[in-house]
C-alpha cells in the first residue's frame, strides 16, 4: 500500500530547503511539458486529450484518496462528481431555459458544496460496516442515483439530462479556449495532487493510514476512527466535486448516462490501472484509459471497446494489483537486483 | 383500492423475482465469502441463453431449463478458474467479477444486440386469473413467478436444512476450516454451491425475461436489486434474501405508483435505515472483523 514517510524533513531546514530537496530532474522536465504542451499541440489534443485526462484523473485521484490511504474503495466517487455537475447546471442554468440561473461566484461554490455534503452523508452510511459492504453500499448508492436522475423530471430533467453548459468567463477570458481550459485542468488537477501528496505526511493523513492498517490499536490509542473515515470521504468527495464540475463543462451536458454504471465502473478502472501507491497512479490511469478511449477503435476496429478496456483491467488485477505503477516499481527492482548480485547471496 | 391490490401483487411479483436473483447471490457470499459482482452477468446470460433455446425449439419450458443449467455450469467454472485462486482476497473478487461483467456485457451486446426480446409464455400461464372478491383479474403468468419463487424458497431452504450437501454448506458458512479438516472436499461444495446460486440467476433471467424484457443494462439492474436485497436483508441468510426481496420489490412497486418521479429515494432511504439501526441487516449476524 502507499508509502508512509520516505525521506524524513529535518527540523533545521528552512521551508525552501524542504520543500526543493525532493524534486528531481524528471520533476522540472514533466512541469516543463506540462506547461508548454498546449502551445505545441491541436485542439483537440490539448482539450480532448490532456483535459479529459486531467479531470478524469482528478476523479480517480479522490478515489485513490479513499482506497490508498484509507482502505475505503468507494464506486460513488463519480456520482458524486455528476451531483457536483448536476447541481452546476440546476443552479448555473441550461440551454432551454433549465435551472435557476444564478450567479456563477453562488452556483458554483454551491454545487461543490452539495456533492461534498452528500459524499460525507454517503461516507457516514458506508462506514458503518467495513470492506466489501463499502464497495456494495457505494455501488448501490451510484447506481441508485443513476436511476432516481434518470427517472426525476422535477430537478435532474429525468433522461434528457441538462445541455449547453459552459464554463462563465472569468476575467473576460473566454475558458472554453482550448489552452484556457487546458490550464484551468491543469490547475485544479495540481491542486488535488499536492493536496493529496501533502496529505500523505499530514497528520490527519498519517492517522488515516494507520486506521487502514490497524484500527483496533489506533481505537484503543484514542483515535476515533469513524471520524478519521467520514472526513477522509468528505475531502475525497471534496476532490471528485472538483473534477465533476469541469466534467460538465468538458462535455457542456450531463444526463443519466453520465453518471451511469459504465462511468462509475471506468473511474475504478482507472484509479487501479494506474495504481492506488501514489497520487500520480490515477493520472497514469486516466491517460492510459483516454488513449484507448480515443484511438482502440482505429486500433482493433470495430466498437469492442469495453471487451479490451475490460481485459485490460483483468489482467492488471490479475497480474499486478498496484497497477502500472506497480509494474514499474517491479521493473525497477529487478533493474537494482541484477545491478548489483552479490547483495543478496 | 384497486390500485392498491395491484401494487401490492406487482410487488410480491416483483419481490419473488428478486428473490430468486438474490437468494443465489447471498448462498454464494454465505458460504465463500465470495463477492461476485458478475451476479448481473449470470441473470442476463441465463435469459438470453433461454431465449435462444426457446427460439431454436419453440419450448419454453426448455429454455427454463437450459438457462438455469448452462448458468450452473458457468457458475461452477467461475468458482473453478477464478475463485479458487483468491479466497479471502474480498477486493480482487470484485475488481475481476467488475471486469467479468464489463467484458460479459459487451460480448452480449455484440451477440444478441441491443434489441429487448420477449419469450411467448405457453398456453399454460397465459391470460389472466381473476381475483376473488374484487372485479380484478391479474396476469397468470405473474402469479406463477411468485409461485415459482415461493416453491423455490422452501426448496433451498429444505436443501440448505434437510438434506446431507445442505448441512455440510451450512457448516462451512460456520466453520470453512473445522468442515474441511473433517474431511469434507471443500472445493467440491464450494462448485456445487457457486452452480446452486448462479443456476438460480439463469432460472431468474428466463423467468423475469418472460414479463419484463432481455435487453443490455438488465444485468445491472438486477445485479443492484440483488445488492440492496441482501444488504438490507442480511449477507448469507436466505431468510433474509426472503424479507428484504419482499420490502424492497414493495417499496419499489409502490413509489412507481404513487410517486414515480421519487421511487428509487424510498429504495434509497430503507438502505440508509438498515444501514443506520441494523449495519449487518434485518436478518443478517454481526460482521467478523
Amino acid at each position: 500500500m502507499a508509502s508512509v514517510i520516505e525521506e524524513t524533513p529535518r527540523e533545521s531546514d528552512g521551508v525552501l530547503a524542504r520543500l526543493v530537496r525532493p524534486v528531481r530532474w524528471y520533476h522540472l522536465v514533466i512541469a516543463l511539458v506540462l506547461l508548454v504542451f498546449p502551445f505545441v499541440s491541436t485542439g483537440f489534443w490539448t482539450v480532448q486529450i490532456a483535459a479529459q485526462t486531467f479531470i478524469l484523473g482528478t476523479i480517480a485521484l479522490s478515489l485513490m484518496l479513499l482506497a490508498g490511504y484509507g482502505g475505503m474503495v468507494s464506486l460513488s466517487q463519480l456520482t458524486i462528481a455528476g451531483l457536483a455537475g448536476y447541481m452546476v447546471a440546476v443552479f448555473g442554468g441550461a440551454s432551454g431555459g433549465l435551472g435557476m440561473f444564478w450567479p456563477p461566484i453562488v452556483a458554483i461554490p454551491l454545487a461543490i458544496l452539495i456533492a461534498t455534503a452528500f459524499a460525507t452523508l454517503v461516507g457516514a452510511l458506508s462506514v458503518r460496516t467495513e470492506g466489501i459492504y463499502t464497495i456494495m453500499i457505494t455501488l448501490a448508492v451510484g447506481m441508485a442515483f443513476y436511476f432516481f436522475v434518470l427517472q426525476n423530471r422535477e430537478i435532474f430533467n429525468a433522461f434528457n439530462g441538462f445541455a449547453g453548459l459552459r464554463p462563465p468567463p472569468v476575467l473576460g477570458i473566454n475558458w472554453r479556449q482550448p489552452e484556457y481550459f487546458y490550464f484551468l485542468s491543469l490547475t485544479v488537477a495540481a491542486f488535488g495532487y499536492f493536496l493529496v501528496l501533502y496529505l500523505s505526511r499530514a497528520p490527519f493523513g498519517l492517522a488515516l493510514q494507520a486506521v487502514r492498517d490497524n484500527p483496533r490499536r489506533m481505537r484503543a490509542l484514542g483515535f476515533n476512527i469513524q471520524a478519521h473515515r467520514i472526513a477522509a470521504h468528505a475531502l475525497a468527495g471534496f476532490i471528485a466535486a472538483l473534477g465533476g464540475v469541469l466534467m460538465v463543462w468538458l462535455n457542456t451536458q450531463i444526463s443519466p448516462g453520465s453518471v451511469g454504471l459504465g462511468p462509475l465502473i471506468s473511474i475504478l478502472i482507472i484509479a487501479i490501472l494506474g495504481g492506488i501507491l501514489h497520487p500520480i497512479g490515477p493520472f497514469i490511469g486516466a491517460l492510459i484509459f483516454v488513449l484507448l478511449d480515443n484511438f482502440a477503435m482505429q486500433l482493433i476496429g470495430g466498437d469492442r471497446f469495453n471487451t479490451v478496456i475490460g481485459l485490460m483491467f483483468l489482467l492488471i488485477v490479475l497480474f499486478s494489483p498496484d497497477g502500472v505503477l506497480g509494474l514499474w516499481k517491479m521493473a525497477r527492482e529487478r533493474l537494482k537486483a541484477s545491478k548489483k548480485p552479490s547483495a543478496d547471496w | 383500492m384497486t390500485l392498491f391490490v395491484l401494487t401490492v401483487l406487482n410487488g410480491l411479483t416483483l419481490a419473488g423475482l428478486y428473490f430468486l436473483v438474490a437468494s443465489g447471490f447471498s448462498l454464494v457470499f454465505g458460504l465463500m465469502r465470495n463477492i461476485n459482482l458478475a451476479h448481473g452477468s449470470l441473470y442476463l446470460l441465463g435469459g438470453y441463453i433461454g431465449y435462444s433455446t426457446f427460439r431454436t425449439t419453440g419450448s419454453w419450458e426448455l429454455g427454463v431449463a437450459v438457462g438455469a443449467l448452462s448458468m450452473a455450469v458457468a457458475g461452477a467454472v467461475l468458482q473453478y478458474c477464478i475463485f479458487r485462486f483468491m479466497e479471502g482476497q474480498a477486493l480482487r473478487q470484485t475488481l475481476v467479477t467488475i471486469a467479468i461483467s464489463i467484458i460479459a456485457a459487451d460480448l452480449m451486446l455484440w451477440y444478441w444486440g441491443a434489441t429487448a426480446y420477449q419469450f411467448t409464455t405457453p398456453d399454460w400461464v397465459r391470460g389472466a386469473t381473476p381475483i376473488p372478491f374484487l372485479q380484478l383479474a391479474y396476469p397468470t403468468y405473474r402469479l406463477f413467478v411468485l409461485l415459482s419463487a415461493v416453491v423455490v424458497g422452501i426448496a433451498l431452504w429444505l436443501f440448505l436444512n434437510k438434506t446431507r450437501i445442505g448441512i455440510m454448506i451450512r457448516a462451512g458458512v460456520d466453520d470453512k476450516d473445522m468442515l474441511d479438516a473433517s474431511g469434507v472436499n471443500v472445493q467440491v461444495l464450494f462448485c456445487v454451491t457457486f452452480a446452486v446460486g448462479a443456476a438460480l440467476a439463469g432460472l431468474a433471467g428466463v423467468l423475469g425475461g418472460s414479463y419484463l424484457s432481455l435487453a443490455p443494462g438488465e444485468d445491472m439492474r438486477f445485479l443492484l436489486a440483488s445488492l440492496i436485497v441482501v444488504i438490507v436483508g442480511g449477507m448469507g441468510s436466505i431468510v433474509g434474501a426472503a424479507v428484504g426481496a419482499v420490502l424492497i420489490g414493495l417499496t419499489e412497486q409502490f413509489g412507481l405508483a404513487y410517486a414515480p418521479s421519487y421511487a428509487p429515494v424510498y429504495t434509497f432511504l430503507i438502505l440508509v435505515f438498515v444501514l443506520a439501526f441494523r449495519p449487518q441487516g434485518i436478518m443478517g449476524r454481526p460482521v467478523e472483523t
